[in-house]
């Protein structure tokens, strides 16, 4: 349809911005209720500790404190829990309680509340509480936590192993690598990063008594899963008893994802004390008590031809899981890392095996990309390895391994049934090359290197994994994931004509309340104007598992569509009894019903829903109004791809990287606003990037986190980067009607490889093969000066 | 302590606490929450206003030093009900997401450009320094700033 393709795949301005450029929008903090009260939490000084004794006395005594409370006043609220377990293998589970009892294993790990009238009250009496503390030994790296004698953080993980796990055969990957004329061996550490959304955290929650029923404002990506866990998992009631409303919320990159113990004691004290109570989380907070990701110890083994055809690939992962588990966390060095390290390459022999690990660290799960970037960076950083061993052109080995396009769908077998739905790998290079001019590079960097600059060119040609859904993959028996991650929509054409559609899905910066307008828009042909979003309020929308792995496009946005598709039956049916028409001689098309071949005499959809909400001359047995609902569980994962180019120049006097290029070429399939997806993918290489060269959480051996703070550390700033070139493919997926796959993730995913490759190929020289990230000055200037990496 | 501060035009005498900052006597004490609080170590630029016709991060200020003074925050950008063109051009431009720092980030522009009203991309990056945003990949936050002061 004409106008159809006209609205979806255009630059529409996004109509959320508004209230957001007038700072008229209502962010959490910006919520006031009558007589609210403000809860501040302290927060253990220690990563491993036994807690002796907590006096509370003195803060309970300062003026305007209304309640002081440890643990032990919680003892009846259950532990969070651990949603997302590790499928088909034993998982021992610890998860955090809304304020530890007995024990804490972590630094920021929460021991006491102060409620007072106001912050400031709250947060004098902190200081007042009295902890006795028994200081135990701590660790903070994952291999070391799992080698006899380390410190043991829980009874029931002996070794500190939360979960062992694997994927693909062994047996066949060792002998391919005997078998094979190169196999190069290589350590490389995925550290650990602070997602580091530019809101905070924060909760209010309002109990009212007389119904036993709960009001709660957080800051979530999935209020409905929020909703469900506290409700049923927490507090043990029903999950009518609690409405979880997400307001304006200020970025989320996974960490607002999962359900932390300050929303449960929120909820807990607004219970106890009668009172709507908040807590926001302030910025040093954020950094020790919000979940951080990554954070990988990797050996890896890759076995090829000397043609440079891989024939094996072989990982072992440490991952850091930190002190307790969060929401998801055991999901994501596992399926979604594991699962996904053949690449965009035909690899006959994989075998990968993974520890998640229990450290004196702060809680590990999704951060944007979330197991995709890791299993990206083992890949792209082997296939270089290779290319480099075998005296190969990084880009030859990459096109000798691509998976063909007649391949699709392609079973990579390690993903456990499913396969990558389309791809044209080698288009998406071809197009990126061509934009980078790869010949001319490659003089010029001769060049270069004879006036002593050393320039790098670095390749990622990437697959990533969206719309993780499948109920019979995801699912318990499959991946171990505790639901099938269906979503759902409600579509209403009102009797004006104006629609409002409600969604399970969460927007905290992405635009669906644009994107999913143009797809109702161009579906019903009628003014994205006409069309309003909600969403992230359980009361008023229908149940969905929230907005994460760039899912909301693929899969809730399907919801939508499916909706869309059952309103313009029903309008198709009631438009020819309104034209007197069989109903198999009429067609919809551009927002009007009308007998085929005949457009002259139409009934609008405006009309057309008119006449079914006013219901008086409906065709027999039609029930009045245009709604509907959908639930929409897709068959298969949709599977992104693309290839990133990084361009960058090394100082032989400072060891800085300068990135001078950054090329991006990705196939998200089809795109519903181009503007809107290049803003993500401009977004997602600045994260990625950022971990290639500056960003990581350090600990140090007691567990303190020395990066804890926007002064230590390094979100990037705008004058490091050079302006993106970004261009895409589009081939769209068979998975779902719209063609959709994704693009919130991909530019976090494909970048730290192009960088950390174009790092290696620039100092190739000095004769670097590795250098682990984030690539900062004294690291290479250590190596320029001969005293290794 | 007694203050009298003029806010985006309009006069507010109030009794402050002195510790109490800029920000919070915007936010709590005139409830204009446009102006938001992203860290506490002044790094991050979302509390941007204007003080005496000069950039401050009012989370570093307190609201006694602003007494006398003159204060526009992001609610007081707008004239006679329409958009300021830095504002029109952080829409047009997609120059947000999340919105969370976009209300400091435009009046850290609206300084920028005040100070140099043609600059080019480098001087626009440098400029923004103050700022930090983690959705947009500052890209098109460099492009809207551009389009405001009308620079090819």
């Amino acid at each position: 349809m004409a106008a159809a393709e006209k609205i979806i795949g255009s630059r529409i301005k996004r109509r959320e911005d508004p209230r957001l450029i007038t700072g008229e929008a209502k962010y959490l903090e910006d919520i006031q209720l009558p007589g609210l009260l403000h809860a501040a939490i302290l927060r253990s000084p220690h990563a491993h500790a036994k807690i002796k004794s907590i006096d509370t006395s003195k803060a309970a005594k300062h003026p305007g404190v209304i309640a002081v409370y440890t643990g032990k006043d919680f003892a009846d609220v259950n532990p969070m829990p651990c949603a997302w377990q590790a499928g088909k293998v034993k998982n021992n589970v610890n998860t955090p309680r809304v304020l530890e009892i007995d024990r804490v294993t972590f630094t920021g790990a929460g021991v006491a509340v102060v409620v007072a009238e106001d912050r400031y009250m709250a947060q004098d009496a902190l200081e007042l509480i009295h902890v006795d503390y028994e200081v135990l030994p701590a660790v903070v790296d994952a291999e070391k936590a799992t080698k006899a004698g380390a410190p043991q953080l829980h009874e029931n993980a002996p070794n500190n192993i939360a979960l062992e796990w694997t994927c693909g055969t062994q047996d066949t990957t060792d002998r391919a690598l005997k078998e094979a004329d190169v196999v190069v061996k290589q350590r490389m550490i995925n550290q650990r990063l602070i997602p580091t959304p530019m809101e905070t955290r924060g909760c209010i929650a309002q109990y009212q008594a007389a119904t036993e029923e709960w009001t709660v404002w957080m800051t979530s990506q999935a209020p409905h899963v929020m909703r469900l866990l506290m409700t049923a998992f927490v507090f043990g009631v029903p999950e009518t008893k609690m409405r979880v409303i997400s307001p304006q919320i200020g970025g989320g990159f996974g960490a607002k994802i999962f359900l932390y113990p300050e929303y449960c004691l929120m909820a807990a004290l607004s219970r106890k004390i009668g009172r709507p109570v908040k807590w926001m989380e302030t910025r040093s907070e954020n950094y020790i008590a919000t979940t951080h990701g990554r954070d990988h110890i990797t050996e890896i083994e890759v076995g090829a031809k000397r043609d440079g055809t891989i024939t094996a690939l072989k990982v072992n992962t440490y991952a850091n899981l930190g002190g307790v588990l969060s929401t998801i966390a055991p999901g994501i060095p596992t399926t979604l890392y594991g699962r996904m390290l053949s690449g965009t390459y035909r690899i006959p022999n994989i075998f990968c095996h993974v520890y998640g690990v229990y450290t004196n660290t702060g809680m590990v799960d999704a951060y944007r990309g979330a197991g995709r970037p890791e299993a990206t960076y083992v890949i792209e950083r082997a296939v270089d390895l290779v290319a480099h061993e075998l005296g190969l052109d990084p880009v030859a080995v990459r096109r000798k391994n691509f998976i063909p396009p007649e391949a699709f769908p392609y079973d990579p077998v390690i993903l456990n049934g499913l396969k990558y739905d389309s791809g044209q790998y080698a288009k998406a290079l071809d197009l990126a090359l061509k934009m980078l001019g790869y010949e001319n590079f490659r003089k010029e960097q001769a060049e270069a290197r004879k006036q002593g600059r050393y320039l790098g060119v670095g390749f990622s040609s990437y697959v990533e994994i969206c719309g993780v859904a499948p109920s019979a993959w995801i699912g318990l028996p499959g991946e171990g994931w505790g639901a099938g991650l269906w979503e759902s929509a409600n579509v209403r054409v009102h009797l004006t004509g104006k629609v409002v559609v409600t969604t399970g899905s969460q927007s905290h910066g992405q635009g669906h309340e644009t994107s999913v307008a143009q797809v109702v828009a161009g579906e019903l042909g009628i003014s994205v104007d006409d069309v309003i979003v909600q969403h992230s309020d359980t009361l008023g929308t229908p149940f969905g598992y929230g907005t994460y792995g760039s899912r909301s496009t693929a899969v809730g946005t399907v919801a939508v569509y499916n909706s869309l598709q059952k309103i313009k039956e029903k309008a198709k049916l009631l438009g020819a009894h309104m034209l007197e028409a069989a109903p198999e001689d009429v067609v919809f098309e551009d927002g009007k019903v009308f007998v085929k071949g005949s457009p002259d005499q139409s009934k609008t959809i405006q009309e057309i829903a008119g006449a079914a909400a006013l219901a008086y001359s409906l065709p027999p047995g039609m029930e009045p109004f245009l709604d509907n609902t959908s639930y929409y569980d897709p068959p298969n994962c949709t599977f992104p791809f693309g290839t990133h180019i990084c361009v960058v120049e090394v100082d032989k006097e400072t060891g800085e990287v300068k990135i001078k290029r950054y090329i991006a070429i990705d196939d998200v399939g089809k795109v519903i606003n181009p503007m809107i997806v290049e803003g993500q993918v401009h977004g997602g290489i600045v994260q990625g990037v950022a971990q290639a060269l500056w960003e990581g959480a350090v600990y140090d051996d007691n567990g303190q986190l020395l990066t804890g703070s926007l002064m230590d550390y390094a979100i990037p700033k705008a004058d490091f980067f050079p302006t993106f070139e970004t261009d895409r493919t589009e081939t769209p997926t068979p998975v779902n009607p719209l063609g959709v796959k994704g693009a919130g993730e991909t530019g976090t995913i494909a970048s730290t490889p192009a960088v950390v490759n174009a790092i290696v190929d620039a100092l190739a020289p000095f004769g670097v093969k590795h250098i682990d990230m984030p690539v900062t000055p004294p690291k290479v200037w250590r190596i320029l000066q001969g005293n290794g990496g | 302590m007694k203050v009298s501060i003029k806010v985006n035009g309009t006069l507010y005498e109030r009794e402050v606490e002195p510790r109490m900052l800029l920000v919070h006597f915007l936010r709590e004490e005139l409830g204009l929450t446009g102006t938001n609080v992203g860290c506490d170590t002044s790094q991050c630029g979302a509390c941007n206003v204007h003080l005496n016709g000069q950039l401050v991060k009012s989370c570093t200020c307190l609201a006694v030093q602003a007494d006398g003074g003159e204060v526009t925050t992001i609610e007081g950008l707008k004239s006679n009900g329409h958009l300021h063109p830095m504002q029109e051009a952080f829409w047009e431009k997609h120059g947000l997401q999340c919105g969370f720092c976009t209300p400091g980030m435009i009046m850290t522009s609206v300084a920028l450009l005040q100070s140099n009203p043609h600059p080019t991309d480098e001087e626009i990056r440098h400029g923004l320094e103050g700022n930090l945003c983690r959705c947009t990949g500052y890209q098109n936050i460099v492009a809207a700033v551009k389009a405001a002061a009308g620079t090819k």
